[in-house]
């Protein structure tokens, strides 16, 4: 028999192949030409835009909106391309409502601001259409790099030091490419294998082979590295999982919201992916809301995404959350868990209420929440770090462009200090240290050469 | 409630908004729908003599587009009407007969002899048509052929037809007006030594709305060549208002009744034209955009502004702003304002302090967390940012009050009128008598 939501336990398959279709396709979908007339035409073209400064990668939006009203759709992808080569992915999943959206003056004026990231989408999924990726590479240099991590920070260092004529080889641990792209953004916000394809589009530069399995710290070390490039960059992103520091973290059906998140990436087909029908989501950040919300649209009955501290200090956008009620996670504040329950498998968990201004537990206040599946998402943390570089809050601290404690070695990304941990702020740091390493390199070339 | 009845040239209407003679009025499917609307009145397609002309089978207007599409101009390569003179006579009698208080009035366009127009005039009054409107405007096709525009840019072919005309009907005579001129008062001029009853302008402007850059032919484009159209729409309306002003305040033609044309889109274009002296206005463009039922806002919002402003008839407005229309050399140069921007209302896009600093006078500050400030010592008061300011009422022009000082110029604002007429630059200056 099928299964359907309320089926006990943890099993795949409640809801029927349609329902999956519909609940994982496009979250925005894209603009279609008119639309995108209609929606560039509300643009101001202000003066030193403030949605410009509020874009980590500072792309010219408004020039490149300007560009689709005028239909050229390929110029504006050009222009996005120019400051963020993953200008495709960051269409999809940057959060605009407190980035260029937030800052858009028809937010100010009306509410309303003027639809900047399906535009980009629009722009730059019209660029893409039209062939492999634009850039020349500059005739080679010689120099080599290295590059850690194949997430956004690493593809954007790469592709610019490969446009500069570097060559460069980028490792990474995962057997793709891709890092969060591939592996740690909702199913529904880049459908139809879009990170792959983007990636594959960015490698037509030239110059970047790309090595996947192998892991800095197993496979090979940093000292290695320094030995056989002439710079490294690490991008190496946040790959340690917080521990929740409750009992009964070991019952089944108790996961790290990653994982959960990186499955349902990897699953060609959603109907195999088991979730519970009561599931508890413990967390408050964008991956708690990616976890929550995908477990309902796989069919969960019930999902309740449980934060320690008040609303307002999530960390996941508001925007996030409206659409975490939209789809019918239930959010609840200002409880801590105490202990999962459960003999072999987890059944529930036991909350304690916090004090909202503290957060400190009240242990006379104790309410248990059934639960046949468990996800952590508590945050995560640096994976081992190389040793000769500087730790500070958990991350790696660069100086400028990225500039470790190790001369030849640069960080950026979410392993390294300073920026928020958003996919567009990844890139500008690659593409930040690209430039830095470049001009280092290539001012040390002119000495050399003297 | 105000009253909207307007007498123009001895016909009533119940309003005075009329459609032009252009393709809404072209035949009496469309003119009983504009009548059931509520237009005040038609000015029927232009008439002209049997064999019939023709039209072309593709593309007749071209498009000026602004933000969202919005259609602000459009021009045509229609010609007059392309159906048998007895078809149009016998619809314009039904309609007229049908529809009694509405004014019917019938464009005309013959060969330019006396024959021609003679010949014709007898069978439109035969419909019981209220009037005739010659049409020497269009600057397309029939011009070329001597007709339109090519009688309508030389007084006096206008003149004489005029006058054939008046001799040989009852019927009021109104002479439309062609743009494609140098000096509308000529032709102006011209029309009422003939002895027509008004003067209705502007027809439409020679134009090229767009270039193909595929085929690399004008637009409208018919297989792969174009010609130039009559422009019309909102974007004509100050050329409009212009000519019209220049008629009702020139000495030699004002007083002559003006039917007001010329991208009439909303109650207030109407009431614009009124103001410059107009005695109606005559629409196309805003119907063949969104339908007849447009009028409805037209009649309502002039009916609340009239009241609002205790104008009890239309032609209470009628040239109120005319005496306010002057020559550059009049205008008071002892006025001074300074841009005032409302922070409150500022959105902060900054196209004001864009404009300013970029193409004009360097007056506006842009102060950190996007503050924009005049700076007065700067400020010319050229209104410039409030044009390119998107939201309105954001950014107005304060005059300064006299004996205060302009900091720009360091002179005190003088209380008295001063024009160039007696300015020290100006070498043509007279000075009283010393």
């Amino acid at each position: 028999m099928a299964h359907t939501s309320q089926t006990p336990g943890v099993v795949s398959g409640r809801l029927q192949a349609e329902d999956y279709a519909r609940n994982f396709c496009d979250l925005h979908p894209p603009l279609d030409p008119h639309a995108a007339l209609v929606a560039a035409d509300r643009c101001y073209f202000c003066h030193d835009a403030p949605c410009i400064a509020a874009c980590p990668t500072e792309i010219d939006i408004p020039l490149f909106i300007r560009q689709i009203q005028t239909g050229m759709p390929r110029a504006a992808g050009r222009t996005i391309l120019d400051a963020n080569i993953l200008g495709g992915m960051c269409a999809r999943v940057c959060p605009t409502e407190t980035l260029c959206e937030g800052a858009c003056v028809r937010q100010t004026a009306e509410a309303k601001p003027v639809e900047i990231g399906r535009l980009q989408r629009n722009a730059t999924d019209a660029l893409m259409a039209a062939g492999p990726q634009p850039y020349a590479r500059a005739a080679s240099t010689g120099f080599r790099v290295a590059v850690v991590g194949a997430g956004p920070a690493g593809l954007a260092c790469a592709h610019r030091l490969a446009l500069h004529g570097h060559d460069v080889a980028v490792f990474d641990a995962r057997p793709k490419p891709g890092g969060l792209n591939e592996y740690g953004i909702a199913a529904y916000k880049t459908p139809d294998g879009f990170a792959q394809a983007e990636l594959a589009w960015l490698l037509g530069i030239g110059g970047i082979t790309m090595h996947t399995g192998v892991q800095m710290g197993r496979d090979l070390s940093l000292a290695e590295l320094r030995e056989d490039h002439d710079a490294v960059f690490l991008g190496l992103g946040l790959t340690g999982v917080n521990a929740l520091r409750a009992e009964g973290d070991a019952l089944a059906h108790v996961h790290d919201a990653v994982d959960f998140i990186a499955d349902l990436r990897q699953a060609g087909d959603k109907r195999r992916i088991p979730v519970g029908r009561r599931v508890v989501v413990i967390g408050g950040g964008m991956t708690a809301v990616d976890a929550a919300v995908q477990a309902k649209l796989l069919g969960a009955e019930r999902v309740t995404m449980v934060y320690r501290r008040t609303r307002d200090r999530m960390g996941a956008s508001q925007h996030e959350l409206l659409h975490a009620a939209s789809k019918g996670v239930q959010v609840m504040t200002g409880a801590a868990p105490v202990r999962l329950l459960g003999d072999r498998v987890v059944k529930g968990v036991e909350f304690a209420a916090t004090d909202p201004a503290s957060g400190a537990v009240r242990p006379d206040d104790h309410f248990v929440l059934p639960a046949d599946q468990v996800f952590k998402a508590i945050g995560q943390r640096l994976g081992p770090a190389p040793g000769g570089l500087e730790i500070a809050g958990g991350k790696i601290t660069v100086t400028g462009p990225g500039r470790s404690a190790l001369p030849d070695v640069w960080a950026g990304g979410d392993c390294a200090l300073g920026g928020a941990d958003l996919t567009v702020t990844a890139v500008a740091e690659g593409r930040d240290a690209a430039e830095d390493i470049h001009a280092r390199l290539t001012g040390a070339g002119r000495i050399a050469a003297e | 409630m105000a009253d909207l009845t307007t007498e123009f040239v001895g016909i009533r209407s119940p309003n005075p908004f009329w459609l032009a003679s252009a393709p809404p009025t072209d035949k009496e499917y469309n003119v009983r729908r504009a009548f059931a609307a509520g237009w005040g009145g038609v000015v029927w397609k232009t008439l002209g003599l049997d064999p019939h002309c023709v039209n072309v089978n593709g593309p007749r207007y071209g498009a000026v587009w602004g933000a969202d599409r919005r259609l602000l101009g459009m021009n045509n390569i229609e010609l007059i009407t392309d159906r048998p003179l007895e078809v149009n006579l016998r619809e314009i009698k039904a309609v007229k007969r049908d529809w009694p208080d509405r004014a019917m009035v019938v464009s005309l366009m013959v060969p330019c002899d006396e024959q021609s127009w003679k010949g014709i005039l007898p069978l439109v009054e035969e419909t019981g048509a209220d009037g005739v409107e010659l049409n020497f405007g269009c600057p397309h096709g029939m011009s070329e052929r001597g007709m339109g525009s090519a009688v309508g840019q030389v007084p006096e072919y206008i003149e004489m037809v005029t006058r054939w005309c008046k001799q040989a009907t009852r019927m009021p005579v109104i002479v439309k007006l062609t743009p494609n001129v140098t000096d509308i008062r000529a032709p102006a001029r011209a029309a009422k030594a003939g002895g027509a009853d008004a003067v209705s302008l502007i027809n439409t402007i020679n134009s090229i709305t767009s270039v193909n850059l595929d085929t690399m032919s004008p637009e409208p484009m018919i297989d792969g060549k174009g010609t130039h159209g009559g422009y019309c729409g909102p974007a004509v309306k100050p050329i409009a208002l212009n000519m019209v002003a220049e008629i009702a305040r020139d000495p030699e033609t004002c007083g002559l009744p003006i039917s007001g044309i010329g991208g009439v889109t909303t109650w207030r274009d109407a009431a614009e034209f009124l103001a410059l002296g107009a005695g109606n206005v005559q629409c196309c463009t805003v119907v063949m955009t969104y339908g007849f039922k447009v009028v409805q806002e037209m009649i309502t919002g002039l009916s609340n502004w009239m009241d609002d402003k205790g104008y009890a008839s239309v032609a209470d407005v009628s040239g109120r702003a005319v005496p306010n229309v002057t020559d550059w050399q009049y205008l008071n140069l002892n006025y001074v304002a300074k841009a005032r921007i409302d922070p409150d209302a500022c959105i902060g896009c900054g196209r004001c302090y864009a404009a300013c600093e970029d193409t004009s006078h360097q007056a506006i500050a842009m102060k950190p967390g996007r503050i924009f400030e005049v700076i007065d010592e700067e400020c010319v008061a050229c209104n410039l940012c409030v044009n390119v300011c998107p939201v309105e009422g954001c950014i107005e022009m304060v005059p300064m009050a006299a004996g205060a000082t302009d900091p720009r110029t360091g002179q005190v604002v003088s209380p008295d009128y001063a024009n160039w007429t007696t300015h020290q630059n100006n070498p043509a200056a007279r000075r009283a008598a010393e």
